[in-house]
């Protein structure tokens, strides 16, 4: 195992790895999974990712912002058991208002450049979650908690 | 370590995957003794270092492959191209890479003038011709203005050209690059080209010759003398004279069509000893290529300097289905619109509304069945020539606008790549006018509850004498602008009763402001240089001729299809007393057979919608995406056009989908809270129109009439090109 100290900058750098991840939501209890273009802040405070307005993940999150988001390295292959590494984060989302999305927004498009138009349309909301809690996942079983609250 | 340069000298025969045919071919000349101009190979490896940091390579992946290709129409891969063009006119090179290549420019040039060309690995490698795929730039001095295009010949890697043949060049994001050569520029006096074969006659060697640079020849522009040689001795068989008048020469930072001075008018650009010069030049490099070669050659006093030599290829087999060597042959020339649009503005267009004049003139009431037979398909006929002429001359011009695009981009490398639109619109389109007449009258009722309150009772001519005289010169000037199988006007009812719906709204013309639109001007303009402006105003002239004349030749020619209809309909009518069924279906190309007591009438069916088997599950669509066309943003009910009667039951709000927008259903636009069109494209016309309303609009949605009906929630995303079928949470947080 990766040793006690070490995990947090090891998942900082697992984070950046990782274009994409499951973001999950859910509508009246229904759950519903989505999958999105993230990054990572560097204090691992915040998971930021962009969407359109019309979206159901959109809808799901006003209606109640408790979010959890999946990332992973699996390759598809029966050995991801073993070898893939998964990190589960919980929290709560909230709109970046875009005039008040600064460095938020700089850290998105460091890792995302070819989404500049994408998010600078009007119809596009940046969303960060506040992230509780980090379950990181190794060898199928191994689960660490980092705790930020 | 990566290597971005290399010299002539340094050029391998291996090098094909590194730097294109076209470079390594060029060495090989070189080291073979023939003279070419000294010149620096950019490697395949420069472009995937500036893609790969700047990120643009994903961003061509997001936009190249928003739809399939197979779903894409040409206008669509034409916008396609121009998004990508305009991201790498403004994506600039990283620091390390830049640095290198301005080094070297200056090194090997200083400020001589140079031209940049494309050498893609694997274009000429193929066994069939795909010349003119990528761009070349001549003329062009100074390092920071080589590099700016060296972007510009990376660029064209994804040039609508290339996209057409993507399969047969195997373009392919992950594995595609585009070297470049940058080469001295030779200031010919006289050029030309050299086919080592003649690619119709075995035994014939052809040299095609103009004064000045062979860009014109190339193009198309400047017409050559053309030489047939014996292919063995070099002996010359027959000359063709060309009319010489014109010569492309080198201009500020390009080059320039000039009048020919009178005392070369009459000589031939090479004489006899020449020709052999260029002949032997090129059995030279056939003995070097072990194939019979396709040279472009010039001459700048007495020497003859050669620009470049491939294999000659064959042409690519034409398979008669193929549009696309019509879609290229859609690329013209400055000079070939200028001479488009005095032709279409003075010849066509009073030519058709003449046409349509004398057509209304007939009566035809007093026809007998067999002349009324004769006379529908005469206006099938004439509808037939005009249609082709359409095709020929009216359509190719709409590439005015694209060229005006491309100059615009290319020199105020603005944030919105169809920013240039904006500057096209305005123009008094003739749809636009006819929606001012309609609105003029909406007023009127909206501003006179008893003109209002009579209309729904009474007729119009009891009512008010100012409106009923406006609202018959609005029937006369456009009632008969036909829409597939219908008129704008059917009955006088129908409009009516859209003018009530307008009556309640106050929609203009939004469209950006005048001053918008001067200083949208002023700002392209101030980008030139005082002697270049009035080119620069020559060009967006023509691309303001273009965006009219699409909008008003489609106009004109559905008035002489509605002369077609109204001879149709007049059939339709004395079918109809006939005690036979389904007469209302007739087909129209079967009308006039059925007026003459032949063939059978068949009864069009309506279209079977899918026939579910009972199954119980359903498919639905809830967003599809489009090519983003007008931005903005609207939720609304739709209204699917299917037929003429839809358009008339139109309500204020109600969000239009159809296949494909006519100006002759344009007049519900004004209605309109946004636009959703089947067929793809930024300059077609459902985007021009909602453009000039400021409505949001999204084009290319493929099979929008099948997924959406009419009474859906629609949210239109002109932003991002997407439409979102059903309720949406639509928040605006902003």
């Amino acid at each position: 195992m990766i040793a006690l100290e070490n995990h947090k900058a090891d998942l900082i750098s697992f984070l950046g790895s990782q274009p994409l991840a499951v973001l999950a939501t859910h509508n009246k209890g229904q759950p519903y999974g989505s999958l999105v273009a993230f990054a990572a802040t560097q204090d691992l405070d915040y998971l930021i990712f962009s969407t359109t307005r019309s979206t159901r993940k959109f809808a799901n999150l006003s209606a109640d912002p408790r979010a959890a988001m999946v990332i992973d390295n699996r390759s598809n292959h029966p050995s991801d058991l073993r070898f893939a590494r998964a990190v589960t984060a919980t929290g709560r989302a909230e709109e970046i208002p875009k005039d008040a999305s600064g460095h938020l927004l700089k850290t998105y498009l460091n890792k995302h450049p070819h989404l500049e138009d994408f998010v600078a349309s009007p119809s596009c909301a940046l969303i960060r979650i506040r992230i509780d809690v980090y379950y990181l996942v190794t060898r199928f079983q191994n689960v660490v908690e980092i705790h930020l609250t | 370590m990566t290597i971005f340069i290399l010299t002539l000298d340094q050029v391998e025969e291996g090098h094909g995957p590194m730097l294109g045919g076209k470079a390594v071919s060029l060495a090989a000349m070189h080291k073979n003794g023939i003279p070419v101009p000294p010149a620096i190979c950019i490697t395949v490896e420069a472009y995937l270092d500036y893609v790969a940091s700047t990120g643009l390579r994903d961003q061509i992946v997001l936009d190249l492959y928003r739809k399939p290709f197979e779903e894409m129409r040409w206008e669509e891969i034409w916008d396609t191209s121009l998004r990508i063009r305009n991201a790498f006119l403004r994506t600039l090179v990283p620091a390390d890479l830049r640095e290198v290549l301005l080094k070297e420019f200056e090194l090997q040039f200083r400020g001589r003038p140079v031209s940049v060309r494309s050498s893609a690995p694997g274009e000429d490698s193929s066994k069939t011709s795909f010349a003119g795929l990528h761009e070349s730039f001549v003329n062009i001095r100074g390092p920071e203005a080589i590099l700016e295009h060296v972007r510009l010949v990376w660029a064209s890697l994804w040039s609508d050209r290339a996209l057409l043949y993507r399969q047969e060049i195997g373009l392919d994001v992950k594995k595609s690059a585009m070297a470049v050569i940058v080469q001295e520029m030779i200031l010919g006096e006289r050029s030309g080209i050299v086919f080592g074969k003649s690619p119709t006659d075995n035994a014939l060697s052809v040299i095609e010759a103009v004064y000045g640079l062979n860009q014109g020849l190339v193009d198309g522009t400047i017409e050559p003398d053309r030489w047939h040689l014996d292919r063995q001795t070099g002996k010359v068989v027959s000359h063709f004279a060309a009319v010489r008048d014109q010569a492309m020469r080198p201009a500020e930072n390009g080059i320039r069509l000039e009048a020919l001075p009178p005392d070369l008018r009459d000589q031939p650009p090479l004489v006899e000893t020449e020709l052999s010069e260029v002949y032997s030049l090129c059995m030279r490099s056939e003995a070097i290529f072990h194939s019979p070669q396709d040279m472009e050659w010039t001459y700048r006093g007495r020497d003859l300097h050669t620009l470049q030599s491939r294999p000659i290829t064959t042409d690519l087999q034409q398979n008669e289905d193929d549009q696309r060597p019509w879609y290229l042959s859609l690329h013209r020339s400055f000079e070939n619109l200028k001479n488009l649009r005095a032709k279409i503005e003075t010849e066509l267009i009073p030519a058709m509304e003449k046409e349509a004049q004398a057509l209304a003139l007939i009566d035809l009431k007093s026809l007998s069945n067999v002349a009324l037979a004769d006379e529908i398909d005469r206006r099938r006929q004439i509808h037939q020539r005009w249609l082709d002429i359409y095709k020929r001359d009216c359509i190719p011009f709409a590439h005015g606008m694209r060229l005006f695009g491309q100059v615009y981009n290319d020199r105020v490398q603005p944030d919105d790549p169809f920013e240039f639109v904006g500057l096209l619109s305005e123009t008094g389109m003739m749809s636009t006018r006819r929606n001012e007449m309609l609105q003029e009258l909406a007023d009127m009722i909206k501003h006179d509850a008893t003109l209002s309150e009579c209309l729904k009772n009474a007729h119009l001519e009891n009512c008010d004498g100012v409106f009923a005289e406006k609202f018959n010169a609005l029937v006369s000037r456009f009632g008969d602008i036909a829409w597939g199988e219908s008129r704008f006007i059917h009955d006088a009812k129908d409009l009516l009763t859209l003018l009530m719906e307008m009556g309640g709204s106050s929609s203009d013309v939004k469209g950006q402001g005048k001053k918008g639109l001067e200083t949208l001007q002023e700002d392209f303009l101030s980008m030139f240089d005082d002697d270049q402006r009035s080119m620069a105003l020559d060009i967006l002239d023509i691309g303001r001729a273009s965006y009219r004349l699409r909008d008003d030749d489609n106009i004109y020619l559905g008035k002489i299809e509605g002369q077609v209809l109204a001879a149709v309909e007049e059939g339709r009518s004395r079918l109809a007393k006939q005690p036979q069924a389904g007469v209302e279906d007739t087909d129209r190309d079967h009308l006039s057979d059925a007026l003459q007591g032949e063939g059978t009438i068949t009864s069009q069916g309506k279209a079977s919608s899918d026939a579910g088997q009972g199954k119980p599950h359903f498919v639905a669509a809830r967003q599809i995406v489009g090519q983003p066309a007008g931005p903005g943003l609207a939720t609304g009910k739709a209204r699917v056009i299917s037929q003429h009667s839809d358009l008339f039951q139109f309500k204020r709000g109600d969000i239009l989908v159809c296949d494909a927008i006519d100006p002759g259903m344009t007049f519900v636009i004004p209605l309109a809270s946004a636009v959703v069109e089947r067929r793809g494209g930024m300059l077609i016309h459902g985007a021009i129109i909602a453009r000039e309303y400021g409505l949001p609009c999204v084009t290319g949605v493929t099979d929008a009439t099948r997924w959406i009906k009419t009474g859906d929630i629609l949210t239109v995303d002109g932003y991002l090109g997407m439409v979102i079928i059903g309720e949406s949470n639509l928040s605006h947080k902003t």
